[in-house]
């Protein structure tokens, strides 16, 4: 069997699922939030410790697969120190660029759950 | 000759390359692939007779009627129904289960109780929920044990004098299982409970006997068995049909129709409103000829022993989780199963890199993957083109899986 095109799973989607960085409960979340991806019934809870308008700490748990918890783990590092209102303003455009894997339609709601999730927290 | 070795040529899509592998479909359960002959029939069908069906006075209509109502003497012969009277043609199983519901649901009081089990696909749970709505009528539901069999002891203790209605798939779309039908419905009867059979999974793959069978309703799609998409089969005891009322009114359903009232037209159109698919109606008929010429206790022989090989050798593999039925019990064209460490997606969009199509996920079932302790699995299924080396390619591919990820 040939090995797997990098492209499908990046270096990085490989790296983030096998050791995530922001995985695990947060005590003394502030704010959080969990939604379910319909198509495969993978669960992310995001949870946020918010300090000062601004989220001190962010953390991800759930049932999910690669892609999806590589995007919760880039998403919680992306948002980890930045304001409410620049939080608020992360997109799916800017884990991806990170990912660095050719997504395709039908895994893109894998990406997008964890955002979502995170906007939920923030706009409740 | 093996069946695969006859049929592989009469199915061009298998012909196709995929991330520069042959393509390995194994995704049949999901839908299965068409062959040639079902293809040319409804396109012969569109280039020289296609007209509205019924009440087109003219060539075409005529052809167009008989060639639809020939579909349904077709289906009825294939199926051991009694009468053609018997054989409603739907849009697939999910919109016959919607029909039996819907209509059964109106005849429930509070008190009521539906006998379901964990099972069953998303199709067969969530139209009794909405017949249960709002009603006071009560959802019960038969455990799976361990080994993929129903607990028919709990069966016995859920059946009671308040138990209306028994819906239940007679193979597991998951695990494979081939539920007791006659047996169940024996009991059922017993209590005068109504039985809904979702046979989606067993149409395709078993010599299918309404007699013997012995259920109220039985309900199958054609895309799985090698017809086209968008049309199926309701089939009805004549006298369970005849006291349904219908619930989806329009053109053809009725006799006569006043600005306040209508009166119903004979079975089996009463449940057939609306120009019905024609076309799709053809291939069946030709689906059916085609399953027929291979012969259905042939066909299931085959597939059995391909879904024994994949138990065996994919059970066989480290860190490889087969669910269902233990080697040595018949079990229907599927076999699910998990890899450590693995979600059941990356597990398939990895075998899709080497050509290889297998279904992931929950299987629109999960109140079965609840009590199975799992989020999803990823499905092995198999049709009358599916080989032995296909199983091998699968078991081949898997054993290398863990280390990419």
């Amino acid at each position: 069997m040939t090995p797997a095109p990098t492209g499908l799973y990046s270096d990085t989607i490989r790296a983030r699922w096998r050791q995530p960085r922001f995985r695990g409960d947060l005590v003394g979340a502030t704010a959080q939030a969990e939604d379910v991806n319909p198509l495969c019934g993978d669960r992310v809870r995001m949870m946020v410790r918010l300090r000062d308008g601004a989220l001190d700490a962010v953390r991800f748990t759930g049932d999910s697969c690669a892609i999806c918890t590589a995007s919760a783990d880039v998403t919680a590092e992306l948002s980890e120190g930045r304001s409410v209102a620049e939080a608020a303003r992360l997109t799916t455009e800017d884990v991806l660029a990170v990912l660095q894997a050719d997504i395709r339609p039908t895994r893109m709601r894998c990406v997008t759950l964890p955002v979502s999730v995170l906007q939920k927290v923030l706009t409740p | 000759m093996t069946m695969d070795e006859k049929t592989r040529g009469d199915f061009p899509i298998l012909d196709r390359i995929v991330n520069d592998h042959r393509l390995v479909y194994l995704d049949s359960a999901a839908s299965s692939q068409r062959p040639r002959t079902v293809m040319e029939a409804m396109s012969q069908y569109y280039a020289t007779s296609h007209a509205n069906v019924h009440r087109s006075i003219h060539t075409l209509g005529e052809e167009a009627t008989a060639l639809y109502e020939a579909a349904r003497d077709r289906v009825q012969r294939f199926i051991g129904a009694g009468a053609r009277e018997e054989v409603v043609l739907t849009r697939g199983t999910t919109d016959g289960l919607n029909l039996v519901a819907d209509a059964l649901g109106r005849t429930l009081r509070a008190g009521d109780e539906i006998l379901i089990t964990d099972m069953e696909h998303h199709s067969n749970i969530v139209p009794w929920q909405m017949a249960a709505r709002d009603r006071g009528v009560t959802i019960r539901s038969i455990p799976v044990r361990r080994d993929g069999a129903l607990d028919l002891d709990a069966f016995e203790r859920q059946l009671g004098p308040r138990t209306r209605v028994l819906a239940f798939a007679h193979v597991s779309n998951v695990l494979g299982t081939i539920n007791p039908v006659a047996h169940l419905c024996a009991r059922a009867r017993r209590v005068g409970a109504v039985t809904v059979v979702d046979g989606a999974q067993a149409a395709p793959h078993l010599t299918l006997d309404m007699s013997a069978l012995g259920c109220d309703f039985y309900v199958f799609s054609s895309h799985k068995m090698l017809g086209p998409t968008g049309i199926g089969v309701l089939w009805g005891r004549l006298r369970a049909l005849e006291a349904l009322e219908p619930t989806r009114g329009g053109g053809e359903m009725i006799k006569e129709v006043w600005i306040d009232h209508a009166r119903w037209n004979d079975l089996p159109w009463r449940f057939e409103p609306g120009t019905p698919p024609i076309a799709e109606a053809v291939g069946l008929t030709a689906a059916i000829e085609y399953l027929e010429k291979l012969g259905m206790e042939r066909v299931t022989e085959h597939e059995r022993a391909l879904a024994r090989q994949a138990v065996e050798v994919l059970g066989a593999i480290p860190g490889v989780t087969v669910y269902g039925p233990p080697a040595g019990v018949d079990r229907g064209a599927v076999v699910s199963f998990s890899v450590d460490g693995l979600h059941p997606h990356d597990v398939a969009a990895l075998l899709d890199q080497v050509g290889v199509a297998v279904r992931a996920g929950h299987h629109c079932a999960q109140p079965l993957m609840r009590s199975l302790g799992i989020t999803g699995t990823a499905r092995a299924s198999f049709s009358v083109y599916s080989s032995h080396e296909d199983v091998s390619i699968l078991a081949h591919a898997l054993a290398s899986l863990r280390t990419q990820l």
